[in-house]
């Protein structure tokens, strides 16, 4: 964006929304008078103001309590609010902290297809911040792991993948008659961490990428009939476990 | 200037302290106790000692007399018996005690606004929008000092109504407020309430909660403690001059508040405190 937080600081802000991981919201003042006092805060044009108030409170379905104290609200409502408002001044950059936290499925759902709906469609860099795996591996281009304020890892959730894990789980589907015998040729196969038989779908997990090639040549020299090889892409959640051994190990 | 963000601020700060029974229920008893109640059992009870017998009432007002300084006495004697006591309480015992108004006011809407903002967590949020320092600061101080004027005034008013009221057996005519009080209206009671501000705001940076705040700027009210015992032992009274001279000084503590509390109020610092 080309400006420095200290030295344009007010005019960085007017470009960015925050969803703070606490709402932040005036528990003593309704969803919509929040809403119009934090568009005349970013400067949203007066003439747009209740448009853009009427629509964001439409979107989020909180038109129906619009005129509620927001002290009374559930959490999930609460939190809609508190992204709404993070919209108001439709900004370019936009960081969110946590965004489905304590939110219920549904409501996480919305959530998270708004956050690609801002992104996706029309073109919003959102920076969100999370612990929630499966969320960023589903939302994000891009993945920092960051620990005690240090970069660990940075990539498309792909890129880490192959960078980072070497250990990949891979799913076999065979005949009923060759099960014995692919169970025989992959308890033979040198270092494989774990292998498991679940109706005609054999999974071993702990192999390198490198070493798929050899598993299939292995299983059709000892005459295995296959029908389907599934590598599984690693998930976020691989890739965080192959940054901390250890905690693996914990867990 | 963002003026429309600031007055964002206000409307923000002012429409979430009426709604607030911790802060309202004080913002109307305490008008409502020393501007009707204890003004009005004071001049009934001199009204009462003198009825009960004519010469203990005259010797005590002539004891009172003997006490006022040389400038209130002239004045007083302009007044017969009853009058004396009348005028004396309205006008000159409860000059000091109507500047407890702005000054409580003030201070438990700055504790509300700077403390209570803190501790409901609603700040963070107004701390990323593009409001500078310098225009937060000034929108939090200007909320609680106008709001701090508007109960004064109203309570200037009411004051005017109850005094001619429950003088008007004795005096028989309209006799509040005099020049003193105008002035100790519309010059004093604007810096008391930036002096109890400017305390709140000082006092904020150092406290948790709103009632901690609200609590320990109290203190403020001890100087006016000094001024009615200065008063009724007969050290000074509420001349026009000297009203003029008490206004000054205020506005220059008040200055001096707002410029300490400018420098020490940083955003970074109050995320840190979050």
């Amino acid at each position: 964006m080309g400006q420095g937080p200290v030295a344009d600081g007010p005019s960085l802000r007017r470009r960015t929304g925050v969803l703070t991981e606490n709402p932040s919201l005036d528990e003593r003042l309704t969803a919509r008078e929040n809403l119009h006092i934090y568009a005349d805060l970013y400067g949203v044009p007066v003439a747009a103001v209740n448009e853009r108030v009427e629509h964001l409170l439409e979107v989020f379905e909180i038109a129906d309590r619009a005129d509620d104290k927001t002290g009374g609200y559930s959490k999930g409502m609460t939190q809609r609010l508190a992204l709404a408002r993070a919209l108001i001044h439709e900004p370019q950059l936009i960081y969110l902290d946590e965004p489905t936290s304590g939110l219920d499925p549904l409501a996480a759902r919305q959530v998270r297809e708004l956050i690609t709906h801002l992104s996706r469609q029309e073109g919003r860099t959102v920076f969100l911040c999370t612990h929630n795996l499966v969320e960023a591996q589903r939302l994000c281009d891009r993945v920092a792991v960051l620990e005690h304020g240090r970069l660990l890892a940075l990539g498309t959730p792909v890129e880490l993948g192959q960078r980072l894990v070497h250990h990949q789980r891979v799913e076999i589907e065979v005949g009923p008659a060759d099960r014995s015998r692919a169970a025989e040729v992959l308890n033979a196969f040198p270092n494989l961490a774990e292998m498991a038989l679940e109706g005609d779908v054999v999974s071993v997990s702990g192999i390198s990428r490198e070493r798929i090639p050899d598993l299939i040549a292995a299983l059709v020299g000892a005459g295995v009939r296959m029908y389907r090889v599934t590598a599984q892409e690693p998930t976020l959640e691989d890739v965080y476990f192959a940054l901390h051994p250890d905690r693996e190990e914990a867990e | 200037m963002n003026s429309r963000a600031i007055r964002a601020v206000i409307r923000k700060d002012l429409s979430t302290v009426l709604r607030s029974k911790a802060v309202l229920i004080p913002l109307i008893l305490v008008p409502l106790f020393l501007l009707v109640v204890v003004p009005a059992i004071t001049v009934f009870a001199g009204g009462a000692a003198s009825s009960a017998s004519t010469t203990g009432a005259s010797s005590d007002i002539a004891q009172l007399l003997s006490m006022v300084p040389e400038g209130l006495r002239t004045i007083l004697n302009g007044y017969q018996g009853d009058q004396i006591w009348v005028v004396f309480a309205t006008v000159y015992m409860f000059a000091p005690l109507f500047l407890v108004l702005p000054m409580m006011v003030s201070s438990v809407i700055a504790a509300d606004s700077f403390v209570g903002e803190r501790e409901r967590k609603t700040l963070e949020a107004l701390l990323h929008t593009p409001l500078t320092n310098w225009e937060l600061l000034l929108a939090k101080t200007l909320s609680a000092w106008l709001a701090a004027l508007a109960v004064s005034l109203v309570g200037f008013v009411l004051y005017t109504v109850v005094v001619n009221l429950i003088g008007w057996p004795t005096m028989g005519r309209v006799f509040f407020p005099n020049l003193m009080w105008m002035v100790l209206m519309f010059w004093v009671a604007p810096a008391a309430a930036g002096l109890g501000l400017g305390t709140t705001v000082l006092i904020s940076s150092r406290v948790n909660t709103f009632q901690e705040a609200y609590q320990t700027s109290g203190l403020i009210v001890i100087p006016i403690v000094a001024l009615v015992i200065a008063q009724s032992v007969g050290v000074m009274y509420f001349s026009v001059e000297l009203t003029l001279l008490l206004g000054l000084g205020i506005w220059a503590i008040d200055v001096l508040l707002f410029w300490v509390g400018a420098r020490t109020f940083k955003r970074d610092a109050l995320i840190t405190r979050l």
